[in-house]
């Protein structure tokens, strides 16, 4: 949806011919419906940029969103959108910047008059509604781009490795076990009993809330992986509701020490090592 | 979790990709604890769901789940359905054995399955896909 060269030109001519009285008109309906969340500064900045991107655009012949000629329209609208993504605006407040110019079109093109006046106002207000929806899609983009960083960063929270003891380190796994969280368990795990050159890992499944053969054998492998490397593995955390399942499902962890919390996994490890704990007589002073 | 779940309709899920797998995991218990199953038999049937949906997502190529309160008048329950259009599984007996797998896992998915629920019915054929009817009642 193209606009001819014609109505291309007319549109410029429109807009420059009063453009302090456009983009005043423009930032007022946008500010109403953002209701002070943005500067009016701001806004008026905003407007301005798309205002000479679209003039500028028209002036050079057809305005065509999809073409290279306008290259720097789309930029306007990109770099709009994706401001407002970033700062939690809504789809609707975002796009709403774009649909008010139909407004502000609509009183010109009435003012006016003349016999293209109809026909240009459906023209420019197709053009309008290709601007809205590029706009409304880079607002989605930036959007999902921000949720695959989060859940990226999130990948990488929930998987610590911690140094319990001199040669014993843990992982707590806490929520889902998917095939990437795994892979990233298992290489974490793996790296950190080289560079701390421990025997024994303790791998803690109390923040897991169902244990099925996939995360099962998830483990099963990171086990098997850190005994090829000499550590042993205990997994802890292991409550009643999850032995019943495992036991109903058909699971076994062979000859794999497990233990129901990770008290008990450390003081195995520890008692293996030969060190003894026990309680110290409470002092009784008084 | 419960809130917002109207227990008097089935609620449905389609599966598409790992993460639905997670959400059909949070429907079923969701819908257990609000069908006051034992801690247990809540983790034992999210754990045959979980494995049913993985299924459907793995050898089904995708399809859809559909969870549902059921009463037989003296105890409640939670059914769920399991139900794809893929290439249907070709030796049944085979595929319920402890062990066998063809894709790669423990194949422990359909048999433990069976032993994690109360009620299990598969109909399953190469030109209607796959289907799986469960059944946990609470005590």
């Amino acid at each position: 949806m193209a606009l001819s060269t014609e109505e291309s030109g007319r549109l410029a001519a429109l807009l420059s011919g009063q453009d302090e009285r456009v983009t005043t008109r423009w930032t007022e309906i946008v500010t109403s419906s953002l209701r002070g969340r943005l500067s009016q500064a701001e806004l008026r900045r905003q407007v301005q940029d798309l205002h000479r991107a679209i003039v500028s655009t028209g002036e050079q012949g057809i305005i065509d969103l999809s073409a290279d000629s306008a290259a720097e329209l789309r930029a306007a609208l990109s770099e709009l959108s994706r401001g407002r993504a970033r700062q939690g605006f809504s789809a609707t407040e975002t796009t709403v910047s774009i649909f008010a110019l139909k407004d502000v079109l609509a009183e010109l093109v009435q003012e006016n008059g003349g016999p293209n006046a109809l026909p240009d106002y459906v023209a420019f207000s197709k053009l309008v509604d290709e601007m809205g929806l590029f706009t409304f899609e880079s607002f989605v983009r930036t959007r999902e781009s921000l949720i695959a960083d989060q859940a990226e960063q999130l990948l990488e929270l929930s998987t610590p490795v911690v140094k319990l003891w001199e040669g014993v380190v843990a992982v707590p796994l806490v929520g889902t076990l998917d095939s990437a969280r795994a892979q990233v368990v298992m290489e974490r795990l793996l790296q950190t009993l080289v560079d701390t050159s421990s025997p024994y890992a303790i791998i803690d499944i109390t923040g897991v809330p169902a244990v099925d053969t996939q995360v099962a054998q998830h483990i099963l492998k990171t086990v098997v992986a850190a005994r090829l490397m000499g550590a042993d593995c205990i997994i802890s955390g292991i409550r009643p509701q999850i032995a019943q399942t495992i036991v109903a499902l058909g699971i076994e962890f062979g000859d794999i020490a497990t233990k129901a919390s990770l008290a008990d996994a450390l003081r195995h490890v520890l008692r293996l090592n030969g060190v003894e704990t026990a309680r110290r007589q409470p002092r009784r002073d008084a | 979790m419960t809130a917002g779940i109207d227990l008097g309709q089935p609620q449905a899920q389609s599966v598409r990709s790992d993460e639905d797998v997670v959400r059909v995991r949070q429907l079923v218990r969701a819908v257990a604890v609000a069908s006051k199953l034992s801690l247990v038999d809540q983790t034992k049937v999210v754990t045959a769901a979980s494995e049913l949906a993985r299924n459907t997502l793995v050898y089904g190529g995708g399809g859809s789940v559909e969870v549902t309160v059921v009463d037989n008048g003296r105890r409640k329950g939670v059914q769920i359905v399991f139900a794809d259009s893929g290439p249907g599984i070709a030796d049944l007996d085979l595929a319920m054995t402890d062990g066998y797998t063809s894709g790669g896992g423990l194949g422990l998915g359909l048999s433990g399955s069976r032993r994690l629920v109360d009620e299990f019915q598969i109909e399953t054929s190469a030109e209607t896909g796959t289907r799986i009817t469960v059944t946990k009642w609470s005590r």
